[in-house]
């Protein structure tokens, strides 16, 4: 890799201000970014290591229900905070399903929103990728795109995020708390990923500077905790990326779905929050119709990129599953394959 | 025993008696719990420098600019090897000195054969700085269109396939047999390009002094590294001195060395320090060898009651542009099945790719997976259970040519696999299997055969005065375990108990054990190290029985017997003495004898050779999702002698994983625009991990086998790949009615037919 | 620029001066500390060869700059046992033969001494594969890697229990 300036901060602000410079770029547990650098994907000039930035690593249980999640918590002890789990199963169910537990030990949340896509053009450097070099082309367009996006690509880009975390946490309504050059603001998870269009080098809203420094599910987010899976198909039992995944959580009273969230991954440059699909879910019963229906709803706009057309009819079974799972009851503990379509602990409820 | 490779006698060493037939321990078990099992790559000799290996990312054309300027200003570069700066060598790398030559990119010029082809070599003090010094070389190109896939280039017979075999075999006529069959299929079947991925990649360190080269590199094969070496350079065999004592797997792809290896080896003499090169992983998808893409059409045909009339086994494959390697994919269909009629036959076509090589049961595994799913296939037209099909054609003799096998006890592997796995009973329409959760259960079986081949190979044996012996033949442990079964077959050749003797092995300064490939080195190895065994001690009974003052003296014709450090007269076993005394007696500190291991040109002429097995798989598959995952895999292998059934079974379930894997997951992905492989890596070029493999049984079935060598083994390092594949696909038709052509099976493959 | 960083590693506290801050974990580890044990299988956090525990979590090495771990406590392969005394971990992968070619091992045993303390997996074989799914094993050796877990997970349990007995 290129060589880099290393420096290691002692409080956000100089952390921003380290960071605001040209080429400069945040460190953390570095598990997508050394890969990145090792592959020649990305040369940063000046890496900003954030791993001692004190207030950061801490999970927050909020007076009003909701939690806070410093950037730099370790995926793994989210995924294993238990009263973390109780409250939001779905996404502790979504991190154990991602990577492997050496990457999830060292990975931090922050991080896992920031990981960039596995499209195999965007790692392969010599080949034509507008993300990282803007009008150069999409080499992946007409290549081997099985695994690419139909929802939300453009001519320019066709990628996917790859984030298991982020799906989960896009349907629950997370808020991602940004420190940067002029001061801390919020914007929604959902709104922090953009879809291609004719800048997919610009993925995320952030500017020059700006630092992750928690992620704040809401309260209401809980309401969902006794039904909530998600459920990821993979080409090998575990570590592996989606070929297609989806969360899904109903809040469920006298067998009528009051309220239902449900989110893709694998689809799209960014976790797709379904919320047509959402809406026509409110006020019927979980019944196999009724979920098909929803999972058609959801990919309506979908088409295929290239050879990946099977995306979109499994992007639609895979949500009519994890409805019918989430329907059925969270599980009393995260099973053993988490998100594997293996995993079905049938029957067992969850005590919220 | 040297220094480096200080085998520890092992605290947790289970020993359940003695030698061969006994489930010990890997004697080098410590040093690899422990860490100190030493590879190539953990050599560190004093002044050495990091030489990185830059790669063409075109697959046709050449090189045209290289910035060796930048390279060389990066802090730390100290050299940048080039095909206008590096040693010379004394042999041209596109040669063929030999017909196990493969030729090489070792600069020779400015052309690109490839992706991922060595194109310059970057020396420096540290790791971080070569490997940023060759990526600042920036290499510019003339870019000619590659030619990547089945389809792209005009197909041609190819001279052999395999090591010597021809291309094309007939034995009765196909097309009159297919012609009149009752039951007839014809089906298409396509395999990927997969790669070798040990998890140890390639590497060396080299020094030189003068003209003498010492090198760490892991290899299968060190005495023909040696002479490939020597040729190269320009110098006597034996100033080259290999050290390979552990190999982290090797699968075929270091049995000859590499290109890159050789690389190492002029960079240090470039530089004139000890040089250390290891390959990254993405680098390992080109210049070390590969599994080539095969598309393979079956046509079969039975009689009435289900008799096969003819089998006709066509395989189309990659070679590249530049070398001869054919996988001999359709010979699969030669030795199993007792068709009257049999026609194999291949064609090629050439591709920008490295040239593809051996690889883990090569021809036998591609062959295989069609040959099983054909015959799943067949037994379906003919309405038979799929082992009511194979007992059906059992081939009492080797079918392609009439040979009687030297043992085959695969109708008892049939059996007790059936058995253990609980075939009896399942349904022979498919999709009518459901577990408690609902996912589709589908139950496939596959027959497993691979060759019993024999190489060459030396051992020297020493008895001395102390009691204690020592074995010497340089061996390659890739994980098979030589360093414990070899040591075990040395201890009952010498009469000694395992601890009692000093094995010696894994350098190319011992006497040559041959290649370990072919599933056949502890057949070659073992038997050379027996027959030194039985040489030494032969001299020690011929000391003692000449000698008025033993107590064997005069056993003469009756012989003697050689057990736990003594003599016994064979037919007095009151009367003997031990190894100490008779030594001693003749003033000797130690008495040594050679012994070779090699085919009996008699025996290969009279009998057919195999190892055979049966494999039963059961997968679930999703029945709305596609995923597919093997539940459990059971196999019945016969194998000849078994020396370890601990290191065997060892063996077996790591080839049935590989079977599983050829089914279901691995697969180069390759863009046909530019040559390059997409998922050079081991995130997306899928192996299985442990979660995929819930659960694995092996049994094996007693063979004896007077024939194939003088211990009766046959091998069991490649076997368990095959019919495993087979097995594994037909259970995912059972489970689905999808008969899946192409493999890996895609969950795409499955998903639109599941309803 | 040079980077003074101080690391325990295998009980022993180092002081390191790093001339290159593009030193990764693993390299630092074997490299320059002369520590091989630990294996570079792929250097991008897909093989799980590289692991070592970090303040007592398994981790991939490879994927991990040395100089961000200034003050870290490493436990490498090279510190798991006690001379001659096998870790229990260690012992149960040679008695259920849990390696062949034996690269993939020290990554493996350090895993796998990191999977017991995270605690999740106790002794649901299905747990112990899916905790294990970070290390690759080429050989094949999975089934042997599950049962010495399993047995290492036991002996210590019951270890433990004889303890605070």
């Amino acid at each position: 890799m290129m060589n880099f300036d290393y420096v290691r901060p002692a409080t956000v602000a100089e952390a921003v201000a380290a960071a605001s410079e040209k080429g400069a770029t945040y460190l953390a547990a570095g598990t997508n970014l050394l890969d990145l650098m090792k592959g020649g994907v990305c040369h940063p000039s000046r890496l900003v290591d954030v791993t001692r930035l004190p207030g950061l690593d801490g999970v927050e249980y909020l007076a009003d229900g909701g939690v806070r999640i410093g950037a730099l918590v370790r995926n793994a002890d989210l995924a294993h905070d238990a009263e973390f789990v109780r409250a939001f199963p779905s996404v502790a169910e979504a991190l154990l399903s991602g990577a492997s537990a050496q990457l999830r030990n060292a990975a931090t949340v922050g991080g896992n929103v920031l990981q960039r896509t596995r499209c195999a053009y965007f790692y392969d450097a010599p080949s034509a990728c507008n993300k990282r070099w803007p009008g150069a082309g999409c080499d992946a367009r007409h290549g081997e795109n099985r695994l690419h996006a139909v929802l939300g690509w453009s001519e320019a880009c066709i990628a996917t995020h790859p984030s298991d975390f982020c799906v989960p946490l896009v349907a629950l309504d997370t808020v991602v708390e940004i420190e940067g050059r002029s001061g801390r603001r919020e914007v929604a998870l959902e709104a922090l990923h953009r879809l291609p269009g004719d800048t997919p080098q610009r993925e995320t809203l952030l500017e020059r500077g700006d630092l992750i420094v928690a992620l704040r599910l809401p309260a209401e987010a809980r309401g969902f905790a006794a039904h909530a899976r998600y459920i990821k198909v993979r080409e090998r039992t575990s570590y592996a990326f989606a070929v297609v995944s989806a969360a899904a959580s109903l809040r469920i009273e006298q067998g009528t779905i009051r309220e239902a969230r449900l989110a893709l991954g694998g689809v799209a440059a960014k976790p797709w929050r379904a919320r047509a699909a959402e809406q026509v879910l409110a006020g019927v019963a979980p019944d196999a119709a009724g979920l098909r229906e929803a999972a058609r709803i959801a990919l309506a706009d979908a088409k295929p990129s290239g050879d990946n057309a099977f995306k979109i009819e499994l992007a639609q079974r895979i949500l009519v599953r994890a409805l019918t799972l989430a329907a059925a009851g969270t599980p009393e503990r995260i099973p053993a394959l988490p998100g594997s379509p293996f995993s079905s602990v049938s029957g067992v409820h969850h005590v919220a | 025993m040297s220094p480096e490779i200080n085998l520890t006698c092992d605290p947790a060493h289970l020993r359940h008696g003695s030698n061969i037939g006994q489930p010990l321990t890997r004697r080098d078990g410590i040093l690899k719990v422990k860490g100190e099992a030493r590879y190539a790559a953990d050599n560190h000799p004093p002044g050495m420098l990091y030489a990185v290996i830059a790669v063409s990312t075109i697959a046709r054309g050449r090189v045209t600019f290289l910035d060796v300027a930048a390279a060389k200003r990066h802090p730390g570069v100290v050299e940048v090897m080039t095909p206008s700066h590096k040693p010379p060598l004394a042999e041209d790398p596109d040669g063929k000195p030999n017909p196990f030559a493969f030729k090489m990119e070792l600069l020779q010029n400015d052309e690109v054969r490839y992706a991922n082809q060595a194109i310059a070599v970057v020396v420096a003090e540290t790791l971080e700085a070569a490997t940023e010094g060759a990526a600042l070389l920036s290499p510019q190109y003339h870019v000619e269109p590659a030619r990547v896939g089945l389809d792209d280039a005009k197909s041609y017979l190819p001279p052999v396939v395999g090591i010597g075999n021809p291309a094309e075999v007939r034995h009765g006529d196909v097309d009159a047999a297919l012609a009149g069959a009752s039951n007839r299929i014809e089906a298409m079947y396509e395999t990927s390009a997969q790669y070798h991925n040990a998890m140890e990649p390639h590497a060396i360190v080299a020094s030189w002094d003068g003209d003498k080269l010492s090198i760490d590199t892991p290899s299968q094969g060190m005495a023909i590294a040696q002479m490939r070496l020597a040729g190269l350079f320009g110098i006597p065999p034996g100033n080259i001195h290999i050290r390979s004592p552990f190999l982290g797997g090797g699968f075929g792809s270091k049995g000859l060395v590499s290109g890159p290896q050789v690389l190492g080896i002029m960079a240090a003499k470039l530089v004139g320090r000890p040089v250390k090169l290891v390959l990254r992983r993405d680098q390992m998808y080109g210049p070390v060898g590969h599994r080539p893409p095969t598309r393979q059409t079956l046509r079969i045909g039975t009689d009435g009651e289900g008799r096969l009339t003819a089998i006709d086994h066509h395989a189309k494959v990659t070679t590249s542009t530049f070398d001869d390697f054919y996988e001999p994919a359709a010979d699969a269909s030669h030795t199993l099945y007792a068709s009257p009629a049999i026609k194999t036959s291949h064609e090629a076509v050439r591709v920008d790719t490295g040239t593809p090589l051996f690889m883990r049961a090569p021809g036998e595994a591609t062959g295989s997976i069609a040959l099983e799913s054909a015959i799943d296939e067949i037994a379906l037209a003919c309405g038979m259970d799929p082992l009511d099909f194979r007992l059906k054609n059992y081939a009492e003799v080797e079918p392609i040519s009439g040979k009687p096998f030297s043992s085959k006890a695969l109708r008892q592997c049939y059996a007790k696999g059936a058995e253990r796995f609980g075939w009896a009973g399942r349904p022979l329409t498919p999709r009518q299997m459901r577990d408690d959760a609902g996912f589709l259960v589908g139950w496939g079986m596959g027959t497993a055969t691979f060759p019993a081949l024999m190489f060459q190979a030396q051992a020297r044996a020493v008895i001395r005065s102390d009691g204690s012996g020592v074995m010497e033949s340089g061996a390659h442990d890739m994980g098979q375990g030589a360093w414990t079964v070899l040591a075990q077959i040395a201890a009952d050749g010498l009469g000694l108990g395992i601890d009692q003797v000093e094995f010696r092995s894994g350098t190319s300064d011992l006497p040559d054990a041959g290649i370990a490939g072919g599933s056949a080195h502890t057949a070659t190895a073992g038997a050379a190290i027996h027959n030194a065994g039985a040489a030494v001690i032969a001299k020690l009974a011929d000391l003692a029985t000449n000698d008025e003052r033993s107590p064997l003296f005069g056993a003469g014709n009756a012989g003697v017997i050689a057990r736990e450090g003594r003599l016994f007269r064979r037919d007095d076993e009151a009367r003997g003495e031990s190894y100490t005394d008779i030594l001693k007696r003749a003033g000797l500190a130690e008495i040594e004898a050679s012994g070779g291991g090699a085919a009996d040109p008699a025996a290969q002429s009279n009998y057919a050779m195999h190892a055979h097995g049966a494999v039963f798989a059961e997968v679930k598959v999703d029945p709305e999702l596609g995923q597919i995952r093997v539940t459990r895999l059971v196999g019945a292998f016969a194998a000849g002698r078994i020396i370890n059934p601990r290191l065997v079974q060892s063996q077996l379930f790591g080839g049935m994983i590989w079977g599983a894997s050829f089914a279901l997951h691995e697969e180069a992905v390759m863009d046909h625009r530019s040559g390059r492989i997409l998922n050079a890596n081991l995130a997306e070029y899928h192996i299985p991990v442990n979660a995929d493999v819930p659960s694995l049984d092996v049994l094996t079935v007693d063979e004896h086998d007077p024939h194939v060598n003088v211990l009766g083994i046959k091998g069991v390092g490649e076997i368990g790949v095959t019919g495993s594949a087979g097995a594994v696909a037909n259970a995912v038709w059972h489970a689905t009615g999808v008969r899946a052509r192409r493999f890996p099976i895609r969950i795409d493959d499955l998903l639109m037919r599941l309803d | 620029m040079n980077f003074s960083i101080s690391l325990t590693v295998n009980g022993v506290r180092r002081e390191i001066e790093l001339d290159d801050p593009r030193v990764t974990l693993l390299d630092l580890l074997r490299e320059r500390l002369d520590l091989t044990g630990t294996k570079k299988g792929c250097d991008r956090g897909q093989c799980g060869a590289c692991t070592v525990l970090v303040n007592g979590r398994r981790i991939n090495s490879c994927l991990a700059l040395a100089v961000s771990q200034d003050g870290a406590d490493i436990l490498t392969i090279e510190g798991v046992s006690r001379g001659d005394q096998l870790h229990p971990m260690q012992a149960a992968f040679i008695a259920h033969d849990g390696f062949q070619c034996g690269f993939c091992t020290p990554g493996q045993v350090m895993s796998a001494i990191g999977l017991i303390t995270e605690g999740q997996a106790g002794d649901d074989p299905e747990r112990v594969r899916e905790g294990m799914s970070g290390n690759l094993c080429r050989c094949g050796a999975y089934a042997g890697i599950t049962e010495a877990v399993l047995e290492a997970q036991n002996t210590l349990t019951n270890s433990d229990q004889r303890r605070s007995a």
